[in-house]
């Protein structure tokens, strides 16, 4: 059943900025929702509509069964995350973190409970002491989570609360979120650009673009099955390799044939002929000596547990995925082949998944 | 002649400490960047980073120490003298001027007296490379984050300096930007064959990017070694931590009857030496655990499901594990699963270091 619910909901701005352009996106309860996109796709202004920090436009959002579209933030009953903390300067880290449990009026063994947990959780238990000022700001970003994170209202609203974190903070209060939601079964809407982060938190993505949704689906549905040229670019890093060319049919045979150099795919006779674009992750191209495609390495990138090797191929470039060693130096020839089974075709000319 | 140009273009720093007040901001840093070369400074906020660039610019004075450029000593030089250039976190550009007016701009510098024609092909040559082309009309704040960025480093090479020096310059964009412009910097590097110093305290950035890395904490410089160096030999627990995600596994064990044993008594490795002491420190990078085959069970917490990988966090053997495994097999929280370690993968520290 939905929790929440956003129907055709639009935001045009006075200058004439139309943010979000007619939105629908409905929440089960205790669902992780991330939105993602780059920057002026429209996410944080879907975030702020449904925390009640801007009034839409046109539609209605509605939550636990009640139209909250007109209703201030503090008449809805969540709780906000964002990339700016707002701590109360003349209070600890352990003040910061109580205090909402003592506004709601939890007995005193509960609340010290609780926030030693979640400072615990949060690494910062020599610090319990400390003020806002004393703290870097990746630990008040922490502070700013975890007090948020010990209250249970209906719906958590974060826009890029891990921002300001280093890259290994961010793992460690991915998780810390992930599993504090697990626990809770808080509907949570999550906003971030980060790809990554999207899919090692979500429940579901929202991938958004220009105002709009361009898909909706797990992180492995988005991953694997993406539904246009957009999200096959956006998610996934590095993004899906993308060739041009068109889909034939003669000879009782299909295939997928490129726009330059030979690169040969059969297809199953479902596909209609026309302009397309194949689309192949990295990790399903694979060094094969025996492989009918060939190029020259251009740049190959280590990154510890794997390796993408990019390569200029007559059909184009491509990066390949593989462990980690060993490396192709620059220049060097490389042949390899696709996995014909996880190949993805789109519609070159509106970008739709065919 | 190979040598003497090797010579021109190199940038050595020897011995180089700085204090700020009671901060020692750096100690005792020495490093040499060779002509050909990129060489990332990784560390975290606060490592010293940012001061060692701004000491090699000379927009800062050392205490002590000296920074040699193509043989010259330009420790007390000033930084126009120094040829160098400097692109940072953010943009700095002029906001109503075209993108041309922009990249001009250091060549029309007092003292260059470059011909209008010079000017002109070197600001095409920097827009073509950097694929900005279309842009040169444009007033740089109607530009986008990336582009603007494009622009900033477009104004850096136009001058053909001596040296780069890049402070965290992917730092304020999008990670799709991110990820594109750290490509096309790689191989603009390799195009102008000048050396580059990079620093970022972003471990992705550096394992590609790199030729070596200078792991850099608390002033001190941990390790200087190329990525698969430093990521499959850290020389240090603190440098091992500062490279790979999610962050190397540790563990306390201690050796029994030929195995290294944890805390709760699950055995994690047969000991193959018996060099070294009895308690020590291992670690283990994510992928080289594999979920199954093992013989003493640990309970999958959570499964993150990253595209070409899947991450679980596993409480196994009285801790908490990350694994990195393909997407072949399904792992669902809550199972139950048998870790082992993949052979010869494992690293040993002294038991006293922090775990």
């Amino acid at each position: 059943m939905s929790f929440l619910t956003l129907s055709r909901i639009e935001k045009t701005f006075s200058d004439g900025t139309r943010a979000v352009q007619g939105i629908d996106l409905s929440v089960s309860r205790g669902e992780l929702i991330v939105l993602l996109g780059p920057s002026g796709c429209g996410k944080t202004t879907t975030l702020r509509m449904t925390a009640g920090l801007e009034i839409p436009t046109a539609g209605a959002v509605v939550m636990d069964g009640r139209d909250v579209t007109r209703l201030r933030p503090s008449e809805r009953d969540v709780g906000m995350v964002f990339q700016f903390y707002a701590l109360y300067l003349y209070m600890n880290v352990e003040q910061n973190i109580a205090f909402p449990l003592q506004a709601a009026g939890l007995d005193s063994a509960e609340i010290k409970q609780r926030v030693s947990a979640a400072i615990e959780r949060i690494g910062l238990e020599r610090k319990r002491k400390l003020y806002p000022r004393q703290l870097s700001g990746g630990d008040q970003q922490k502070v700013s989570l975890a007090r948020a994170m010990v209250r249970r209202p209906a719906a958590y609203l974060m826009d890029e609360p891990l921002g300001t974190l280093d890259a290994g903070e961010r793992v460690s209060m991915r998780e810390f979120i992930r599993s504090r939601q697990i626990e809770l079964r808080v509907t949570t809407l999550y906003v971030t650009h980060d790809q990554e982060e999207a899919m090692s938190l979500a429940d579901r993505i929202v991938v958004m673009e220009g105002g709009t949704i361009r898909q909706v689906g797990s992180p492995a549905e988005v991953y694997d099955r993406p539904g246009d040229l957009f999200v096959a670019s956006f998610v996934g890093s590095p993004s899906m390799n993308c060739i041009a060319g068109e889909v034939i049919q003669s000879e009782g045979r299909t295939r997928f044939v490129s726009e330059r150099g030979n690169l040969e795919v059969a297809l199953p006779p479902s596909h209609q002929p026309g302009r397309a674009t194949l689309g192949i992750r990295s990790e399903h191209v694979r060094e094969d000596p025996a492989g009918a495609l060939a190029g020259r390495v251009t740049l190959d990138e280590y990154l510890g547990s794997a390796r993408n090797t990019h390569i200029q191929a007559d059909f184009g470039r491509i990066i390949m995925r593989s462990a980690a060693a060993p490396g192709h130096p620059a220049g060097s020839l490389v042949r390899f082949s696709l996995d014909p089974s996880r190949i993805s075709l789109f519609d070159t000319v509106t970008g739709m998944r065919l | 002649m190979a040598d003497i140009a090797s010579a021109r273009s190199s940038l050595q720093v020897c011995d180089l400490s700085q204090r700020f007040g009671t901060i020692q901001a750096l100690s005792h840093v020495t490093l040499e960047v060779r002509e050909d070369e990129l060489l990332v400074v990784l560390g975290p906020t606060g490592a010293g980073k940012t001061t060692l660039l701004r000491i090699i610019a000379g927009l800062q004075a050392p205490d002590t120490g000296r920074v040699v450029m193509g043989g010259d000593d330009v420790t007390h030089a000033t930084p126009s003298a120094r040829d160098v250039a400097l692109v940072f976190q953010n943009f700095s550009l002029y906001p109503r001027w075209t993108v041309r007016k922009n990249l001009e701009f250091p060549l029309r510098a007092p003292g260059r007296n470059l011909p209008p024609d010079e000017i002109r092909s070197r600001v095409e040559w920097a827009a073509d490379l950097l694929k900005i082309t279309g842009h040169l009309d444009r007033e740089a704040v109607r530009l986008s984050g990336g582009e603007m960025q494009r622009v900033a480093i477009g104004r850096a090479i136009v001058r053909c300096p001596r040296v780069f020096l890049m402070d965290e310059p992917l730092s304020n964009l999008d990670a799709k930007l991110r990820e594109a412009l750290r490509v096309e910097l790689v191989e603009l590097r390799r195009a102008l064959r000048t050396p580059m110093v990079f620093v970022t305290h972003d471990q992705v950035e550096a394992l590609s990017m790199a030729d070596r890395i200078a792991v850099l904490s608390g002033g001190r410089i941990l390790q200087l070694g190329t990525p698969k160096e430093i990521y499959e030999s850290p020389a240090s627990l603190e440098a091992a931590v500062q490279l790979g995600q999610p962050a190397i596994n540790r563990i306390r064990v201690r050796r029994v009857d030929g195995w290294w044993i944890a805390q709760d008594g699950t055995p994690i490795l047969k000991s193959e030496s018996v060099a070294g002491g009895d308690e020590m420190l291992l670690g283990v990078r994510p992928e080289n655990i594999e979920p199954t085959g093992g013989t003493h069970e640990g309970r999958v917490h959570i499964v993150v499901d990253l595209g070409a990988t899947r991450v679980l966090l596993v409480h196994w053997a009285g801790s908490e594990f990350h694994i990195t495994t393909d997407r072949t097999g399904e792992f669902k929280p809550g199972d139950m699963i048998r870790p082992r370690l993949r052979h010869q993968s494992a690293i040993f520290w002294p038991a006293s270091a922090a775990p």
